[in-house]
């Protein structure tokens, strides 16, 4: 079994506003767009080095989304900034419009997103994001799960024309892949080898999943644990070949199970290769305050609630 | 010096462009359309500078965003009449497989429309980023926008209202359709807006009023003034006093037409009052 080492743990919006300060330097058409929360989003490199690409908008998030389409047109690629609540429940009609519809160029990154932003409660944390964004057609919906792969996909989704939403987190996390991974949009990655069960996880519960994939290597059982960066396009390919060699699949994500990306699977498996399917997810919740690991626990979110839907799911077969 | 009277001629036919393709498909919204013909007319051949072949991202020339994207027929007409796409596409309005959708959208690769919109109030933002970016480009050409009085009700117009004053985005000339109509009836009793000059103010605009908006000669030379005020650090709004439904008597002065389409025998009606001078498509 592949042995992953944490290299201390850093916020995957970090990750966001280092690959932002990269991307300013190398390419001159990215400009950023903020709602009054540069710090919060590690935008302030950006803001440094670039003043003249740097947009504070204020706490106006709708007119922030319809000024990023706006700049496309003149062959800008903006990213904007904010929390994920704000990026997308908030602003969804001007998403769609201004941004969906009109094939804009905009990449709406959006930190502190799900429940482990803590201890802010449920205004500001999002477990229905990942929905609001697939449903839209042609948009690219991303969830990294450390500092390195969020760095990684912000600097290569500059170079994807069209609309992404790109999802991170606040707390820091374990850091564990590779620091000059290339990042492939709709390319699901193999962290390990299995033949009992798939796990396919996103953001912060790829992590959990591979401490998952280590209780259960103890206990004789091989897990295929699966990083799905990208939601939409899923990578249908990947997730197929594994369930027809395992049998059965969990899905992990900070989400709701409704209209994240284990819902997407089931939709995957149900037309091409029905199997067990558990879902380790928000049960149609609310969040609430508390530390991240509190509400991981409480929510089901993590390595131990991963194992028991294994052994739930093996058991089905 | 501008040559009104061939203004005037296509003013005329953009009227009866709007009316039979609204009537054709029983659908749309014939009232603003004809409300700020006089207005397009004068913004597609008079004032703005453009480009002979369209380009999304519009370097080195004006720009213009429609906000109430439910004037589309007078926008495709005006569209089509400056040479963007054939005028005979504009029988195609609201069919199925069409780039003319109901609402004006990118969607279908229709040239001259740079975005969708439909869904108010999203406009204005939309202009200020097209007017950063021509700044950052170098390029000092304008945008222009219009979008209606009731539109304003939405509340996103007023978060790019306080943008555009506080970041002195001087390239952006926004134009309100101030006819005082909305679906429900007029904006006094559907929600009234109080002083809409001394609210762009009051956020720091450089405000003027075109107080007869559906004549081309104020608008021409309304606009030319608008022009002037540009490049001075604030953003300008022209509040421009049309009357909706104007040119067909029956339709003036009424929020009734706002979204409805003449009968056969009202049809012929407005076409008596606008006999052709161009050709129909």
């Amino acid at each position: 079994m592949k042995k992953y080492t944490d290299k201390g743990k850093k916020d995957t919006r970090s990750g966001f506003g280092d690959g932002l300060t990269e991307l300013g330097k190398k390419n001159k058409n990215v400009v950023a767009l903020c709602a009054d929360l540069t710090g919060s989003l590690k935008m302030d490199d950006f803001k440094k080095n670039h003043p003249e690409r740097f947009f504070q908008v204020g706490i106006a998030e709708a007119n922030m989304i319809g000024m990023a389409a706006g700049m496309t047109i003149g062959g800008k690629i903006p990213f904007t900034g904010t929390f994920a609540n704000f990026s997308t429940g908030r602003v969804y009609d001007q998403i769609r419009q201004s941004i969906a519809y009109s094939g804009k160029n905009v990449k709406i990154c959006a930190s502190h997103a799900g429940i482990t932003l803590g201890e802010d409660g449920a205004t500001h944390q999002i477990l229905e994001d990942i929905g609001l964004m697939k449903m839209l057609p042609g948009m690219t919906v991303i969830n990294t799960c450390d500092y390195s792969q969020t760095k990684a996909a912000t600097i290569a989704i500059a170079d994807y024309e069209g609309p992404v939403y790109l999802r991170f987190g606040r707390p820091k996390v374990a850091n564990f892949t590779s620091e000059d991974q290339k990042f492939q949009i709709g390319k699901a990655v193999h962290l390990q080898e299995g033949t009992d069960v798939t796990i396919v996880a996103t953001g912060h519960l790829v992590w959990e999943a591979l401490q998952a994939a280590e209780t259960l290597n103890e206990k004789g059982i091989t897990a295929e644990v699966i990083n799905i960066h990208t939601i939409k396009p899923l990578d249908d390919e990947a997730i197929l070949n594994s369930v027809k060699k395992t049998g059965c699949i969990v899905t992990a994500e900070e989400h709701n199970f409704l209209g994240g990306l284990g819902e997407s699977v089931a939709r995957v498996l149900s037309t091409q290769h029905p199997a067990p399917q558990e879902f380790v997810a928000t049960q149609d919740t609310f969040g609430e305050s508390g530390t991240p690991e509190q509400l991981m626990d409480k929510y089901g979110l993590n390595a131990a609630a991963i194992v028991n839907a294994v052994h739930k799911v093996i058991a089905r077969k | 010096m501008a040559d009104y009277k061939a203004l005037e001629d296509l003013v005329t036919q953009v009227r009866r462009d709007i009316l039979r393709q609204v009537h054709k498909v029983n659908s749309g919204h014939p009232g603003g359309s004809l409300g700020c013909t006089e207005f397009f007319v004068a913004l597609y051949n008079e004032i703005m500078e453009r480009n002979e072949k369209f380009t999304m991202d519009g370097k080195g020339e004006d720009i213009f965003f429609l906000s109430n994207g439910h004037i589309s027929p007078l926008f495709y007409s005006v569209l089509a009449r400056a040479g963007y796409f054939p005028i005979e596409e504009l029988n195609t309005f609201r069919l199925l497989n069409s780039r003319l959708q109901g609402h004006p959208t990118t969607h279908e690769g229709l040239p001259g429309i740079r975005i969708a919109s439909g869904s108010l109030g999203q406009g204005i933002s939309v202009s200020i980023g097209a007017a950063q970016a021509k700044k950052l480009n170098k390029d000092n050409h304008l945008i222009y926008t219009l979008c209606g009085d009731g539109e304003l009700q939405e509340g996103q117009n007023w978060e790019a209202i306080m943008y555009a004053a506080g970041n002195n985005i001087d390239n952006l000339i926004v134009t309100v359709d101030l006819n005082g109509q909305q679906i429900d009836g007029s904006t006094e009793n559907v929600l009234p807006m109080g002083n809409v000059k001394a609210k762009f103010e009051a956020f720091g605009w450089d405000v003027m009023d075109i107080e007869k908006g559906n004549d081309l000669k104020a608008i021409i030379s309304g606009m030319a003034k608008a022009k002037e005020k540009t490049g001075k650090g604030k953003p300008v709004c022209v509040l421009l006093h049309t009357i909706m439904g104007n040119g067909v008597d029956f339709m003036m002065h009424t929020h009734d037409w706002h979204g409805k389409a003449p009968n056969d025998e009202q049809l012929e009606n407005a076409l008596s009052q606008n006999l052709v001078t161009l050709g129909d498509y």
